[in-house]
């Protein structure tokens, strides 16, 4: 029963990193960039709603709250594609890195401004009631927390494999100048990436918030995210998913059968192992191309 | 009769270097036209900035009568112009029918795609039945029947061809050429093929040009230009033995 218990609470922490992760290899595939921002658009997703849903601002219905947070979201991702990174095309990668890693320093101080830096939690119908099934107590939020995921990610597969713009965005990341020569417009499709980075920041902000209080460091889950990147393959999307319910996993029961200390370092002592023994991550999608 | 595609005085630069100086041609509609040359002639560069993946520096770009040099490659492309790129750029981890798909991506006509998708099937029946392989696991000759079917999926005005023989065995060269002469004669797709491989180019092509150096240094239809002694000792490798025996190397081509 123990046991299961950690299973499912560590599913659904894993599947925020899941969440988180997924945006920072959508975008790194489209792009070839890393966003270490990706965790604090988490943290923003989750403070836009805070605003839109919470009695001190502006006091939405939750449900109504959802798409308007996304579309926000949605929007920040695109214009920031299009005011700031999309004139860094060219530039070396480690400057567009360090440019992610001051977008989230802006991310935070912009959001400590407008929200203030003390803890708080999102007014959410998924926060509340505990379903107890067979000795297992799982919150509500968790259940939801897993359900949501799944849906997201069967969104996201159909999305890619069925839409015209998902096939493009495939088609982009996989070799940008065919893409060029098909008249897609590479450029557009990767704003519309970021806008999907977006949403899926969003969503992973909305599970979270409904699990614990948020505060304005709470972006820095991003870093656990990237390790679950990594370990599951950067630049395979179900990689990153995996890799998240990895990382998610292990916590918890490292927590309960290691000494005090080891869950926190668990993560990245598997990350280490990961590098060392398959370096292209557990799922990696890596082809060597045909000359 | 107005050409369908025309370059006029094009200079395209590559960085500090000049890679095109002024380069003018035509393009008539239902022909076949052969750029030919050495590597680093620029003929790739011309592609590019025909398809506005490259901008020119100088010069103009006419299709259909309105000027093109300098638009976004996705304009380009709906006005009915396509690359086919050198060295079969498919997009490796997406299945055949994928690629096609994406091949038609600034067309809205479902039906009208459909058919010109099977169209791409008979015409390559081996696409036909790797329809839901992944791409990058096809084989050389695929890939790059592949990339010319993907071409076709834009329903082209003009393709423009950059080495389809590259790196291909000289009997899937001929196949490659047997169906774009088919394409040509039965739908009627105008093309502007670039090769290295001289002999086989100006065997479908209606009209030539031979670069050099970022210049046009001759012009003229495909079998004159396969007649002409220079083609023919530098391109076609045909060795003439001079009468006091002077080696090939030694001999200036005429526009020297």
């Amino acid at each position: 029963m123990e046991v299961m218990q950690l299973l499912l609470s560590g599913l659904a922490n894993g599947c925020v990193y899941g969440l988180v992760a997924l945006g920072f290899v959508l975008i790194y595939k489209a792009t070839e960039a890393v966003n270490f921002a990706q965790g604090d658009f988490m943290m923003l997703g989750a403070f836009v709603m805070i605003g839109l849903v919470n009695p001190q601002y502006l006091g939405m219905n939750f449900w109504l709250a959802v798409p308007v947070a996304l579309l926000i979201m949605a929007a920040l991702g695109y214009l920031l594609d299009l005011t700031i990174l999309r004139f860094m095309f060219g530039q070396s990668q480690t400057a567009v890195v360090i440019l992610t890693i001051a977008l989230g320093f802006v991310i935070r101080f912009v959001a400590g401004v407008i929200w203030g830096h003390e803890p708080q939690s999102l007014h959410s119908p998924l926060a509340l009631g505990d379903v107890r099934a067979g000795g297992v107590v799982l919150s509500l939020a968790d259940i939801s927390v897993i359900v949501v995921t799944l849906l997201m990610t069967v969104l996201l597969w159909q999305f890619f494999q069925r839409t015209k713009l998902g096939l493009a965005m495939q088609a982009a990341s996989q070799n940008q100048m065919a893409a060029y020569y098909m008249g897609i417009p590479v450029k557009r499709v990767q704003g519309a990436v970021w806008a999907l980075a977006g949403v899926v920041a969003c969503v992973a902000g909305i599970l979270y918030a409904s699990k614990g209080t948020l505060d304005i460091s709470s972006g820095f889950i991003g870093i656990k995210a990237f390790a679950a990147a990594v370990i599951g393959g950067f630049g395979s999307l179900p990689g990153a998913l995996m890799g998240g319910l990895i990382v998610g996993l292990i916590e918890p029961f490292a927590a309960r059968y290691f000494p005090t200390g080891y869950s926190q370092i668990a993560p990245y002592a598997l990350l280490i192992l990961v590098l060392v023994f398959r370096p292209n991550g557990l799922f990696a999608q890596v082809r060597v191309k045909k000359v | 009769m107005s050409a369908l595609l025309e370059v006029r005085n094009l200079e395209t630069f590559y960085g500090p270097i000049m890679a095109i100086r002024g380069v003018s041609l035509e393009v008539h509609k239902g022909q076949v036209v052969a750029v030919l040359g050495a590597n680093g002639a620029g003929k790739t560069t011309l592609l590019k900035t025909i398809s506005g993946i490259m901008n020119p520096e100088k010069g103009q770009i006419l299709f259909e009568g309105g000027e093109i040099q300098g638009r976004e490659p996705h304009h380009v492309v709906r006005q009915g112009i396509v690359q086919v790129p050198e060295g079969r750029e498919v997009f490796p981890l997406l299945t055949v029918e994928e690629n096609l798909t994406l091949g038609a991506y600034t067309r809205n006509d479902r039906a009208e795609i459909a058919r010109d998708r099977d169209l791409v099937f008979t015409y390559f029946p081996i696409l036909a039945e790797r329809r839901n392989q992944e791409a990058g696991t096809l084989s050389g000759g695929q890939q790059q029947m592949l990339a010319i079917g993907r071409g076709l999926m834009v329903r082209p005005k003009i393709m423009l061809l950059d080495e389809p023989s590259l790196g291909l065995s000289p009997l899937l060269t001929q196949e490659i050429f047997t169906i774009l002469r088919k394409l040509n004669q039965d739908e009627g797709v105008t093309m502007m093929l670039v090769e290295q491989n001289a002999a086989v180019a100006l065997d479908l092509a209606d009209q030539g040009y031979v670069m050099e150096l970022g210049r046009i240094v001759m012009a003229d239809t495909a079998d004159k230009l396969a007649a002409s002694e220079d083609i023919q000792s530098f391109y076609l490798g045909h060795a003439h033995e001079g009468q006091r025996g002077e080696r090939r190397w030694k001999k200036r081509k005429t526009w020297r």
